[in-house]
């Protein structure tokens, strides 16, 4: 090492050593494993919304070329238990129970009803036609309203009700009174459609058993391996010690692979039944009907305010699509989103009441940034409308409403505690790149020459909940787990560093983020940083990725972990320099002696040391690794402004984004390369909610956007350049100062890319339209306001 | 069952195999090579797009019959000795991947472009790579990386 100083990692926009694998193809997804002796499962959906079972037969399937094993609902209840729900939001809510593989009665189409093990896949997808199942027609519930209705069919005839729990939250001024004394108030519904969450890789798992000690090793496309374990051990019986899961390159997730799924259930059952190793790969299709979906949301608001614009209160009426059964948090996502409707709004008086509601659709569960788009979207899209009645700027009725930079911390009505934040910093920049201005002035124009193409300019300012979550918090919600994050840091004899983390990345650059953190504690060259993770063996301990916490939370711990063992180097050094620690500096990696800088110590040469033991302060451990555990005292609030221009053909209804800018604030940036990739890739996906995806079932109950050919993921062509920047406002809850940037782009864009078209119809007299708004819609709308 | 004879990155194979194999899964189940992988079943991700005959085909709609007597290019067959082609340092250099699932598949359908046109517009590598869906970047920094390496001289 020289003593020349060394440029600080954090902040470096390092590329990424994650790309090497696999952008050469050299790549470990769950597909790719093969073990001798695999066996190919493939699962038997049920074609129909809602149907009791009369008659089952899986035994023509035996007689099919390959096929080992069929298997039907019953054969897996004798082994199962039912999949988990984590998040019993209230004391009082109907829990159905949810076996892996329905027995007698099927409730959304996708629902599996048995299953096939053959020699190769395509002999156990075909094995699968061969099963006869007899259904009796029930009928189905899809309208969130009618299915709370006196004579609604029944979702779970057992439970009497489709209303799955209802979950409160009042505080402040009674809101009853504030919309008495207020002076303008407003009332808007809006939907969140459905959407399907399109992780580039399908989910995927695979089953190793080792009969002769019962052990058994899961491979699966998952976010969560550690939860995963804790929860196939419940449901399988398999002692949790037996259980090893493994989650090896995943392709994306985006909170569809925050699951506790079936199909892993249903593997181990599989493979401890025929003590083979079983492999099972979802299609494309498949997975829309089997993976969850996201929001499906219908959100009654209503906002009171004065003239002068100065808020009131809120108030909100959600029903929330929960779907057939709850997963491992479905009911919880509402939830999540109830504490951000206020936003980064100051007001007197705030009621919420959420109402979960089965229905006979695939279940609904995390879908990138899990309650908060949908929260953000309505406040977001109201205050555009009241900016409207008030004949207000939309900038400028933000403006008189945000918590002030000086204002921080500041407990919302909603009662969280915001730790820092400067909205107008922010909301400055943005404009200035945006040039607001310019483009409100070719608007009027375009709006005074009656241009067939008109152009709409949409607001969002936004702000989230992230770093989920302190485990306090997380009790007194309800939610099962903790939300502790774990890392653990190996210092190897010849120097090299091993960083284990407790998260369980799938495309957000976490080795990259996590080297470049230690390196900087410990004072060691970013390449010599190995991380490791994603394996309930190598990282025993963890809470895995979702909600942007794992930076917050995860990235924290490995900071701290790190300076333990610096700590713990430093008694070393001082012990072998014969000097006390106070007399030591820790610079770049070298101890060394205040006022005598030939007295000095690498951190590589004091792990040799640690390693040989030769000679080591009395009573100390060998090595200087260090574990740590991190349970956040607050969750972080990273906040933005985005703005959307677009241009909207009234003639045929196509929405075109022409410009799109935003400005993040994520706290301090580990890296800001993966910042604004994360950036990019959250905007595409919150305009993709606004313009054109869509999960649409029909009166029956089917999916009709049941394959890629159908449901619109938008391709390079249908977005635009984004122009994205931050402003660097540190979190104080945690000393890394991060926040959180996973889904940001998600949650403002959807509002921002929908207020900008409504702005540009608005003149024309069209005042809602449904997401997405596709080309049909606003045509449509177009053409109703003109009557 | 057909007999085929296919050279795939270099290397020739012969075979028996059902008419009705995907030469994707001839690739991946039967030659090992997953660095291929499958996103969709109606053709419409790319996420399996090779090179076939020096033209980029989407391997989940090829059989492996057709392939007899081809020459099939992989990812995998792209770096020669450890030596990355412009493309894939580009994409390492421009941030153009996340979860990387998508990455074989825009990097040969890029390949094709480059190869057809070697300085594209932006808005001519949108275009190029529509049928090749992506979930986590944006596509605004794969769009950068295939212009980065448009502009060496190193073939793609
Ligand atoms: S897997 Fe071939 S196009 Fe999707
Ligand atoms: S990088 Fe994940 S799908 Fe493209």
């Amino acid at each position: 090492m020289t003593d020349q100083a060394v440029e600080p990692e954090v902040g470096r926009a390092r590329p990424r050593k994650e790309d090497a694998r696999l952008i050469t193809g050299q790549t470990n997804w769950t597909d790719n494993i093969s073990v001798n002796g695999l066996l190919h499962m493939a699962i038997l959906r049920s074609p129909m919304a809602h149907a009791r079972i009369e008659r089952i037969d899986v035994s023509p399937a035996l007689d099919r070329p390959g096929v080992i094993a069929a298997f039907s609902g019953g054969d897996f209840a004798e082994v199962l238990g039912s999949l988990p729900c984590a998040w019993p939001v209230t004391e009082d809510i109907v829990l159905p129970d949810h076996p892996a593989v329905a027995v007698d009665e099927v409730r959304y189409a996708g629902d599996p009803v048995a299953v096939v093990v053959a020699r190769d896949r395509y002999a156990a997808a075909d094995a699968l036609e061969a099963i006869e199942v007899d259904y009796e027609p029930l009928p189905p519930v899809l309208d969130l309203e009618a299915a709370l209705g006196q004579d609604a069919p029944l979702v779970h005839s057992g439970k009497g009700t489709n209303r799955c729990y209802v979950w409160p939250l009042k505080t402040g001024e009674d809101f009853d009174s504030v919309r008495q004394r207020a002076e303008v108030t407003l009332k808007r519904r809006y939907h969140q459609q459905r959407l399907i969450p399109n992780a580039m890789e399908p989910r995927a798992v695979v089953v190793t058993p080792l009969a002769a000690s019962g052990e058994y090793t899961l491979y699966s496309a998952t976010q969560i391996p550690h939860i995963v374990r804790v929860m196939m051990a419940v449901v399988t019986g398999i002692p949790e010690h037996k259980l090893r899961v493994i989650a090896p390159d995943v392709g994306g997730g985006f909170g569809s692979k925050l699951q506790v799924y079936g199909e892993e259930a249903i593997a181990l059952a599989v493979a401890r039944r025929l003590g083979r190793p079983v492999k099972w790969t979802e299609s494309r299709s498949e997975g829309y009907l089997a993976t969850h979906h996201g929001r499906g949301m219908i959100q009654d608001v209503e906002i009171a305010a004065n003239r002068d614009g100065t808020l009131l209160g809120l108030k909100v009426d959600l029903l929330a699509d929960m779907g057939a059964y709850l997963m491992l948090v479905t009911p919880g996502i509402p939830i999540l989103g109830a504490f951000m409707y206020p936003a980064i709004y100051k007001m007197g008086s705030y009621d919420f009441t959420c109402t979960g509601v089965f229905t006979t659709r695939t279940p609904t569960d995390a879908y990138r940034g899990a309650g908060r788009p949908e929260a953000t979207f309505a406040i977001e899209r109201v205050m555009d409308e009241l900016a409207v009645e008030l004949g207000l700027d939309p900038v400028e009725l933000r403006r008189r409403n945000w918590i002030g930079h000086e204002e921080f911390p500041y407990t919302t009505i909603a009662g969280l505690t915001y730790d820092s934040g400067n909205y107008e910093a922010a909301t400055e920049k943005a404009l200035a790149l945006f040039d607001y201005d310019k483009l409100r002035a070719e608007q009027a124009d375009r709006n005074h020459r009656g241009d067939t193409v008109r152009l709409g300019i949409g607001v969002s300012t936004y702000t989230e909940m992230c770093g989920l979550a302190p485990s306090r918090v997380l009790r007194d919600l309800r939610y099962a787990a903790g939300g502790w994050e774990a890392a653990s840091i190996r210092v190897l004899p010849t120097g090299k560093v091993e960083v284990v983390t407790g998260t369980s990345p799938h495309g957000q650059g976490h080795v990259t983020c996590w080297s470049q953190i230690a390196a900087d504690v410990l004072g060691v060259p970013f390449e010599d940083v190995e991380v490791v993770h994603g394996d309930t063996k190598a990282a025993p301990q963890g809470m895995d990725t979702y909600g942007s916490r794992s930076l917050v939370v995860g990235g924290t711990a490995v900071h701290h972990a790190a300076r333990k063992v610096v700590e713990k180097a430093r008694k070393v050094a001082a012990h072998l320099l014969e000097a006390s620690e106070n007399d030591l500096e820790f610079t770049d990696g070298v101890f060394s002696v205040k006022g005598s800088p030939d007295a000095r110590k690498t951190i590589q040469e004091v792990a040799f040391e640690t390693f040989s033991s030769h000679d080591l302060p009395d009573g100390m451990e060998p090595t200087i690794n260090a574990e740590h555990l991190t349970d956040p005292d607050n969750f972080s609030y990273p906040h933005g402004t985005h703005l959307c221009a677009v241009e909207v053909d009234t003639e045929t209804g196509q929405t075109r984004i022409r410009s799109y800018v935003s400005v993040d604030d994520v706290g301090r940036v580990v890296n800001p390369t993966i910042v604004e990739g994360q950036v990019h890739g959250g905007i595409a996906q919150g305009i993709a909610q606004a313009l054109y995806e869509e999960a649409v079932y029909d009166d029956d109950g089917n999916l009709v956007t049941g394959t890629m050919a159908d449901y619109l993921v938008p391709a390079a062509p249908d977005l635009p350049d984004f122009v994205t920047d931050r402003t660097e406002t540190p979190a104080t809850s945690n000393p890394l100062g991060v926040k959180g940037v996973g889904e940001a782009g998600t949650i403002a864009s959807t509002p921002a890319v929908v207020n900008a078209v409504m702005d540009a119809l608005r003149p024309l007299g069209v005042h809602d339209i449904r997401m997405p708004c596709t080309p049909e819609r606003v045509w449509r709308a177009v053409r109703e306001a003109r009557r | 069952m057909t007999h085929i004879s296919v050279k795939v990155d270099g290397t020739t194979y012969e075979d028996d195999v059902e008419p009705r194999l995907l030469l994707v899964h001839y690739l991946r189940d039967r030659l090992g090579l997953t660095g291929t992988p499958i996103g969709c079943d109606t053709s419409n991700c790319g996420a399996c797009t090779v090179e076939l005959d020096g033209a980029s085909v989407k391997s989940c709609s090829v059989l492996a019959v057709q392939a007899d007597g081809s020459e099939v290019t992989t990812v995998q067959g792209l770096a020669h000795d450890g030596e990355l082609t412009a493309l894939q340092r580009a994409f390492h250099e421009k941030h153009a991947l996340q979860c990387g699932y998508c990455t074989p598949g825009m990097l040969m359908a890029a390949r094709d472009l480059l190869r057809e046109h070697p300085h594209p517009t932006s808005e001519e590598i949108r275009h190029a790579l529509e049928g090749n869906l992506c979930r986590c970047t944006g596509y605004q920094n794969i769009v950068r990386a295939v212009q980065a390496a448009s502009e060496e001289e190193v073939p793609a």
